[in-house]
């Protein structure tokens, strides 16, 4: 299993050169990507944009989605950008893409929020399609154009994932819950006669340091997740805080069957950045 | 604080008593409408792991509980004349009126007010409280006064159940299953106190309006039940209380809480009384509730934890009752299983009990399904006594016309490989994927095909490869895309049509797969000459090349399923229409194959059992489809579902086509063959063992142990 560092530009407050710092401070290692979260109705950056600031200022990483709301984008605009971070960073783009889960997000956008599921459906379709047709794309991005990944709960989510792209990503919470996830994916996977096995990435949050870090994470997360109701509060409860419960999570997943594990930082600060290294260096966990 | 709780059932009073222990200042009152000493129902049922949570929430309680707690181990399941016996389950029963009794003392004890007699119009007659807690059952008032706000969703079962009792001493948790003249009814009974048992008489609808009890009163009711188990019951009477035939009424609720109100056991969800958990959850729920009182001083966060705790263990439950009282429901299908794997069947019914728990509990009972397994497949040589031990279901032969496999794994087959990276395969069948029988028929231009002299040498070299490395038989599948050929291999994606050099496609109605896929044209007479000889040349050369069986692959929305589901099916000759029309195409090639096919060789269908989608084929067409495939000599039917379109949903886990298979192996009364992602020999010798199914396609588990 390969460990990524998400970029903080949902966390509030973020500035724009503290997330190119970063970015260019996690593809220094041990990092193996870089991710981003996507919300229209909150104070964040849009990912895309940001994983194209951040193909400038990396070599190495791939620069990973985890995941796009799809739907409130046009689809050929999706397509377009997607090409163009892909090319912008050499071909490291990995385009997670979901249905999401916030209505705001949807009214705002002006998209219809029912018929979320088959519209992301068309859009899989639609985006390799238009990606191996070439009409929209930079010629230097990749003629296949980005792996895509799946992310959402649903047993149609799983349907789309096998049959339209390379694998899961999957939305966080212990590696029990993932495990069973996992389950789905695979078995969807084989149901649909694909050869070999989806990729399988997975997400967790972090925060380390003293009482009032850890306290400031778990603000954000009830904050960022008040949407889901009491299950904030178990979001928030599920942050890592210590080296142990970071090796613990992350033997876990890898024990499930994960491909790529990114930790999503809640505090907006490099030294979260730093000693998250630090513990994955102690963890023998230098390899990309 | 004060507390009103409606409701003084079990879930009432133990909040009422445990919050009142935790904060003695706060002012609880339990209203309940029954008068004192009134009260209905007979005995409840707990397992082990409830006792630990009561033995930590409240010592006195648990001890005065536990001291009138019959306990037993055993269940005895009473078929077709056989008694059969499982044990190492440990279950324990009181009388509901014990329980109320004990609960409702340490309330006053407690200083708990309970006021009994007590009706409740409206919920302005509480006056004033800072927290309600609706213990007030199924038909909660207090919910139905705030639908939108708790989003209630109610259903309720097929079947009809009374709930009596009865003199008779038990010593086991007892299922006796009685067919008559008007139908089939189960009854659970079970004892609750030194000399009374619990009799719940249940049955479908059918059996129910046969005998007449929708218009039989309480009496007549207890007198049909008393003939019905006059064996069982031997001379003791059946007791009524206030007894009637209902359908059990499944109810969740989105949210359990409204702003100073929380919803308590019955009136926030039930789960179906065979897995018997409905007191028991309904005093788990009083315990967290009391818990989540204790932690958080804020009531909303406190309101909060409580439902977060429970909702998510309440789902588990009602998801496996759900399975179980559909189990019960269906129960008819299961009536040609012999004893052993219709008890194995029950047992394992809702999904929380594999082989491999039975054999923990009962290593007897373990040996006994392995040794009734093995003798049911050798009744050829039933003159053998009967063997001491036998290997568990997986390792058992299963012998179709003069094929005998050694096992019940299947394997698929590595065809690409070379000799050398060839492993020895320890499978009792290995099988190809799908084989294309022409040039059209290929899904993508890197398929397997089977229509050339060259072809035909090659799986020859094939066979004799497998031989030298496996004792496994060997089995191809033959199949035609249809509508889905000419597609790219499927790295990337699936059906994504060619770039270049697409050949047409054909289909039973010019409908395309995908948006971006070729029109295939309408299949005329001629073509649907020419396709069934295909596939009988294809047969007579997978013949020749030495396979053992042969497999028709009739699924996943390729040509000859394109037939067989109303979705991809639009045809106004006798090849479309209802269901008789539409499968009589796959029919005349499965017959036209049979006659080509070795008399001794089985010869298998891979069916498309559901299409998983609304007004696509459903599995009640596919048993339909099954018994005339049977009718027409097919030997084995491989479950498979979906992707007759695009957008087709299948609940995918672990086994996730084990209840097709089960539906159709037992209502067509065709051996069946499944994967759906099984990765473990305890789920396949359940699948076996339960008679869901009779060999299992293996995945390798993802792990890397």
């Amino acid at each position: 299993m390969r460990v990524g560092v998400g970029l903080p530009g949902t966390v509030p407050g973020t500035n724009g050169q503290l997330l190119i710092q970063w970015a260019a401070q996690a593809d220094q290692g041990p990092f193996s990507s870089l991710g981003v979260l996507d919300r229209l109705v909150y104070d964040s950056y849009e990912p895309l944009t940001m994983l194209a600031a951040a193909a400038a200022v990396t070599q190495r990483v791939l620069l990973a989605t985890t995941i796009v709301i799809a739907p409130l984008r046009n689809t050929s605009l999706l397509a377009k950008t997607a090409a163009s971070v892909d090319a912008l960073s050499n071909g490291r783009l990995v385009l997670g893409l979901a249905v999401g889960a916030r209505k705001e997000d949807y009214a705002a956008a002006d998209v219809e929020y029912r018929t979320r599921g088959k519209h992301l459906s068309e859009q899989l379709a639609t985006l390799r399609m238009t990606w191996e047709e070439g009409r929209f794309n930079p010629s230097s991005a990749r003629p296949q154009g980005p792996a895509l990944l799946i992310g959402g709960q649903s047993d149609l989510g799983f349907a789309r994932m096998a049959r339209y792209t390379n694998g899961y990503v999957h939305g966080g919470g212990p590696p029990k819950a993932f495990a069973r996830a996992a389950d789905k994916a695979r078995a969807a996977w084989l149901d649909a006669g694909r050869p070999g096995q989806p990729q399988l990435w997975a997400q967790g949050y972090f925060a380390l340091g003293d009482e009032a870090t850890v306290e400031a994470g778990m603000e954000y997360l009830r904050d960022y997740y008040a949407f889901t109701g009491p299950f904030a509060e178990k979001i928030a409860a599920g942050i890592l805080t210590t080296p142990q419960a970071i090796a613990q999570f992350l033997r876990g997943y890898e024990e499930a069957g994960c491909d790529e594990l990114v930790l999503f930082p809640t505090v907006p600060d490099l030294g979260q950045l730093q000693r998250l290294a630090e513990i994955l260096h102690g963890l023998g966990r230098d390899a990309a | 604080m004060k507390i009103v709780i409606l409701g003084g059932g079990p879930a009432g009073l133990y909040s009422g008593l445990l919050i009142k222990k935790a904060h003695p200042s706060y002012d609880i009152t339990i209203i309940e409408r029954n008068p004192a000493g009134v009260t209905y129902g007979w005995g409840v049922v707990f397992s082990d792991r409830t006792l630990g949570a009561f033995q930590r929430a409240d010592y006195k309680t648990y001890e005065q509980i536990t001291s009138r707690f019959v306990i037993w181990d055993a269940i005895d399941i009473h078929y077709r004349g056989e008694l059969i016996r499982c044990g190492g389950h440990v279950i324990a029963s009181i009388a509901r009126k014990e329980l109320l009794g004990i609960l409702q003392e340490r309330c006053l004890e407690l200083s708990v007010t309970i006021k009994f007699g007590c009706e409740i119009q409206s919920l302005a007659d509480l006056g004033e409280y800072d927290l309600l807690i609706a213990a007030d059952g199924i038909n909660s008032l207090v919910r139905k006064t705030y639908p939108e706000q708790f989003s209630p969703s109610l259903e309720l079962g097929k079947a009809r159940y009374i709930w009596l009792g009865a003199h008779k001493v038990l010593d086991a948790f007892t299922f006796i299953f009685c067919e008559n003249e008007h139908g089939l009814f189960q009854v659970h009974a079970y004892p609750f106190s030194g000399d009374t048992s619990t009799f719940i008489v249940e049955c479908d609808e059918a059996s129910w309006l046969s005998a007449g009890l929708d218009k039989a009163d309480e009496e007549q009711s207890l007198a049909y039940c008393q003939q019905l188990l006059a064996p069982s019951l031997q001379g003791t009477s059946l007791l009524s209380n206030n007894s009637k035939w209902v359908s059990f009424p499944t109810l969740k609720t989105r949210h359990w809480q409204h702003g100073k109100i929380v919803l308590l056991g019955d009136s926030a969800h039930t789960a179906h009384f065979s897995i018997g958990s409905g007191t028991k959850l309904a005093m788990e729920d009083a315990i967290a509730l009391a818990g989540a009182l204790e932690q958080h001083a804020d009531l909303a966060t406190a309101l909060n934890a409580y439902e977060l705790e429970r909702k998510s263990v309440v789902e588990v439950f009602q998801k496996a009752a759900q399975e179980s009282s559909v189990y019960f429901e269906t129960l008819k299908r299961y009536l040609n299983l012999a004893p052993m794997p219709f008890a194995f069947q029950l047992l394992t019914r809702s999904g929380r009990i594999s082989y491999d728990d039975l054999r923990l509990r009962d290593a007897r009972f373990g040996d006994a399904v392995d040794r009734a397994f093995a003798t049911s497949v050798c009744q050829a040589n039933a003159a053998h006594a009967q063997p001491r031990f036998a290997p568990p279901p997986l390792f058992t032969p299963l012998k179709l016309r003069e094929l005998t496999l050694p096992n019940r794994v299947v394997s698929p087959a590595r065809e690409h490989e070379g000799t050398s990276a060839m492993e020895r395969d320890d499978a009792g069948l290995v099988m190809t994927g799908i084989v294309a029988v022409s040039a059209e028929g290929r899904v993508t231009p890197d398929d397997s095909c089977l229509y050339t002299p060259e072809h035909l040498a090659s799986w020859q070299r094939f066979v004799e490869q497998a031989r030298t490395h496996s004792a496994a038989s060997l089995a191809i599948q033959l199949g035609h895309a249809g509508r889905r050929g000419s597609t790219r291999p499927r790295t990337h994606a699936l059906d994504l049509p060619l770039r270049s050099d697409n050949w047409p496609l054909i289909s039973a109605s010019p409908l395309p797969y995908t948006p971006y896929s070729q029109v295939p044209r309408e299949m005329d007479e001629a073509e649907m000459q020419r396709v069934r000889q295909d596939f009988v040349q294809a047969a007579q050369m997978a013949n020749e090349a030495g396979f053992d069986l042969l497999q028709l692959h009739v699924a996943h929305g390729y040509l000859l399923a394109s037939f067989l589901s109303p979705l991809t099916n639009q045809r106004s000759d006798e090849f479309g229409g209802d269901l008789t029309r539409r499968m009589r195409y796959p029919l005349e090639v499965f017959d036209a194959v049979r006659a080509v096919w070795p008399e001794p060789k089985p010869l298998s269908v891979a069916l498309q059992a559901s299409d998983g989608v609304k007004g696509g084929l459903t599995v009640d067409d596919a048993i339909i489809v099954a018994r005339e495939l049977k009718n027409h000599g097919c030997d084995l039917l491989t479950i498979q579902a979906g992707q007759t379109i695009t957008e087709s949903e299948l609940p995918y886990g672990h086994g996730y086509l084990t209840a097709l298979s089960d539906r159709v192996r037992n209502e067509a009364g065709l051996p069946t063959m499944l994967g759906g992602y099984l990765t473990t020999s305890n789920e396949i010798n359940t699948i076996l063992a339960a008679g869901r199914g009779d060999l299992c396609i293996v995945t390798p588990s993802h792990s890397r142990v």
